[in-house]
């Protein structure tokens, strides 16, 4: 707690006590009234000093002056102990909002606080300390078990395991020895690193992320707009209907007193308090709440589309596949014996593929076994492997030698082996599927995602054994980096609630920032992603997805239902207070309840679940 | 031109809404934003009239909430 909010406690308690005794006393006439003002002064004190101020000002539609007057004017008609309680409970629901909002800021912090505070530098021959900021690149860096890595650098001398937590939201540390690449804001667990500076303090992934988390707060979603144009109409509106029920119903039916009394009620629910802090706050702990699990979004207004995406498009190379191409499949009568010619023949070669049938066979090869080597560009390869002659290629390049190249339906890319009278087999090589793509995908659906596209420049083969695996409901092959802006617009067009476009941000900028909603994966150390996502999943981790939906889901509920719980209630209070049946007293503990429910509602974000 | 400040004491969610209404009517104020979870008040105004916009800005932040200042 603050000093400030301590004195606030203070005063509430006193009060409160001498309220109480105030209440037993046998007291009556002036006296009791005396006993009154004095709980009442010491509570009150800030919200009269703050009225008087405003009236001075002439501004009469400030909270704390109508909620003066509701306890003046209560004292007045003789109702002590509700003038009382009015500023009473008025400020109990302050301490609680501001201490609800000071946890809530410390808790965002608290994980933001990727940054240490001094860095040890080698300097003229010594360690010295020095701040963070102060780091050149070229610096050499000592970090200590349990310090954190102030700048992206890489390891010089020492063997040790980082914890990324806080960065990423993986759990798991990671091993990392001399030659390896650190990134700020991980935690050195075990032992004493070196670390060579590669980066400036204001360019380390722990200020980029601190940035983007402060700066989320100043785009403001449609919720957040309205409960602000909503509170800007709602005080004078209460005001009027407070002068109204005062002056037109005693003209007909009398009873001055009461009416004013009624009046006064609606008063004490004047303030839009609850409205205007827990919307903002429920916002502020969803982003933490998120950035915690390695999900970074970049503003309110982002999160709450998000949260009406039914639409998904993944692009597939990097992003639902690894983006590195294996041999994955080798038919033929000898595997092994097809993968070491293959990978003989395709020695000198630079393609690609080339390199994935070397790894494919993984064994060194033997370049004096080789002889009589040929290239046909397009084509494939023939070649003398210990005296025999081979052929290694495409299905044109069987064809060419005569042979009937056999059949496949395996996605990927075929590498056709032959020797002079007969077809080996077929080698396919293709890109792997990441091993939670079809899982995320399914609970991505269960979270209300009705439509999962893909996009590809690869062809339509290899896509559609992506997307049937998978288990999406289409896709795009074929598409050049132009085509797929155009497309994911095509899409957009029908859907309701808006499209997400899933990328790994290399070179998908452009599509990620015609989406609604923009998802980079991995986004540690890809500046461009961060700059052209809307949410950057710092791990590339596909399962990380429905989670952001979820989170999104969740936080955009807790603001609906926030406002419709605030305003409903206060409604429902001024309606029975015109109609006489709730009191002065139902009017304050629905006015600071209402708070203290709505901002509890709002903390939900902030669960670790 | 574009700059932030840190607001102290800026207790009351309410009066941040009320205090960015008066700054952005503001002459030379292009955008005004008062960031009550973060305590800030981000400002984006004409070339030349920082200096102006924000002695008005300080003075409207006070009125409203006595407490509150803003730090530059």
């Amino acid at each position: 707690m603050t000093k400030q909010q301590k004195q606030l406690l203070l005063r509430i308690l006193i009060s409160a006590v001498l309220f109480v005794v105030a209440a037993c006393l046998p007291l009556s006439g002036i006296f009791r009234a005396l006993a009154f003002v004095l709980p009442y002064v010491i509570v009150g004190f800030p919200v009269l000093k703050k009225a008087f101020f405003s009236l001075l000002r002439g501004r009469v539609n400030d909270e704390n002056f109508l909620m003066a007057v509701a306890s003046v004017g209560a004292f007045v008609l003789g109702e002590y102990p509700e003038g009382v309680a009015v500023v009473l409970f008025y400020a109990v629901g302050e301490l609680f909002e501001s201490y609800a909002v000071g946890k809530s800021r410390n808790s965002v912090a608290e994980l933001m606080s990727l940054c240490p505070d001094a860095a040890t530098v080698f300097r003229d021959g010594e360690w010295v300390s020095c701040d963070p900021e102060e780091i050149r690149v070229g610096d050499l860096l000592r970090i200590l078990p349990g310090e954190k890595v102030p700048v992206y650098g890489r390891i010089t001398q020492g063997t040790s395991s980082l914890d990324l937590r806080s960065l990423t939201g993986e759990s798991v540390p990671a091993d990392v020895s001399s030659g390896d690449a650190v990134l700020s804001g991980s935690i050195n667990l075990s032992s004493v690193l070196t670390v060579q500076a590669e980066k400036a303090f204001e360019e380390s992934t722990a200020a980029k992320i601190l940035s983007m988390v402060e700066d989320a707060a100043a785009h403001r979603s449609k919720s957040e707009s309205f409960v602000a144009s909503f509170s800007r109409w709602y005080t004078p509106l209460v005001l009027l209907s407070a002068l109204t029920v005062a002056l037109v119903p005693p003209l007909f039916v009398g009873n001055w007193g009461d009416w004013i009394y009624r009046a006064l009620e609606f008063l004490v629910v004047s303030c839009p308090c609850a409205l205007v802090i827990s919307v903002p706050l429920t916002y502020f702990g969803g982003i933490g709440g998120a950035s915690r699990k390695g999900i970074l979004v970049k503003g309110s207004d982002r999160l709450e589309a998000l949260a009406k995406v039914d639409t998904m498009v993944f692009d597939k190379t990097g992003t639902l596949t690894h983006g590195v191409f294996d041999v994955t499949h080798v038919d033929g009568a000898e595997p092994k014996k097809l993968l070491e010619i293959a990978a003989h023949c395709e020695e000198f070669s630079t393609h690609p593929i080339a390199r994935s049938l070397r790894e494919g066979y993984g064994k060194p090869l033997v370049e004096e076994r080789l002889s009589e080597f040929q290239e046909t560009p397009g084509f494939g390869i023939s070649a003398r492997l210990d005296g025999r002659l081979y052929f290694v290629g495409n299905e044109a390049w069987m064809q060419k030698q005569g042979h009937t190249p056999p059949k496949t339906t395996r996605a990927g890319t075929h590498v056709f082996v032959a020797d002079e009278s007969q077809p080996l087999g077929i080698i396919t090589i293709s890109d792997r599927i990441k091993e939670n793509a079809a899982s995320s995908v399914s609970s991505l659906r269960r979270r209300g995602i009705r439509s999962l596209f893909m996009l590809t420049g690869d062809g339509n083969a290899a896509a559609e054994s992506v997307c049937q695996q998978v288990g999406l409901d289409g896709f795009w092959a074929n598409l050049l980096p132009g085509d797929k802006v155009e497309t994911l617009k095509k899409v957009a067009s029908t859907s309701k609630g808006g499209v997400s476009f899933v990328g790994d941000g290399i070179n998908d900028a452009p599509v990620l920032m015609s989406a609604d909603v923009g998802i980079a994966m991995g986004g540690i150390g890809s500046d461009a992603a961060i700059e052209a996502a809307d949410v950057v999943l710092m791990q590339d981790d596909l399962s990380a997805l429905p989670k952001a939906v979820f989170l999104a889901r969740k936080t955009h509920a807790i603001v609906l239902e926030n406002i419709v719980f605030s305003i409903g209630i206060k409604v429902l209070i001024m309606v029975l207070c015109a109609l006489g049946v709730a009191t002065m007293w139902h009017a304050v503990f629905a006015d600071v309840g209402v708070s203290v429910i709505a901002i509890l509602n709002a903390m939900r974000t902030l669960s670790r679940k | 031109m574009k700059k932030s400040y840190r607001i102290q004491n800026l207790c009351c969610a309410n009066c941040a809404r009320k205090i960015e209404d008066k700054i952005k009517k503001i002459d030379g104020v292009i955008d005004a934003k008062v960031l009550f979870m973060v305590q800030k008040l981000s400002l984006e105004v004409e070339d030349g009239a920082l200096e102006s916009v924000l002695a008005e800005a300080k003075r409207i932040a006070k009125s409203i909430e006595p407490d509150c200042e803003i730090l530059s």
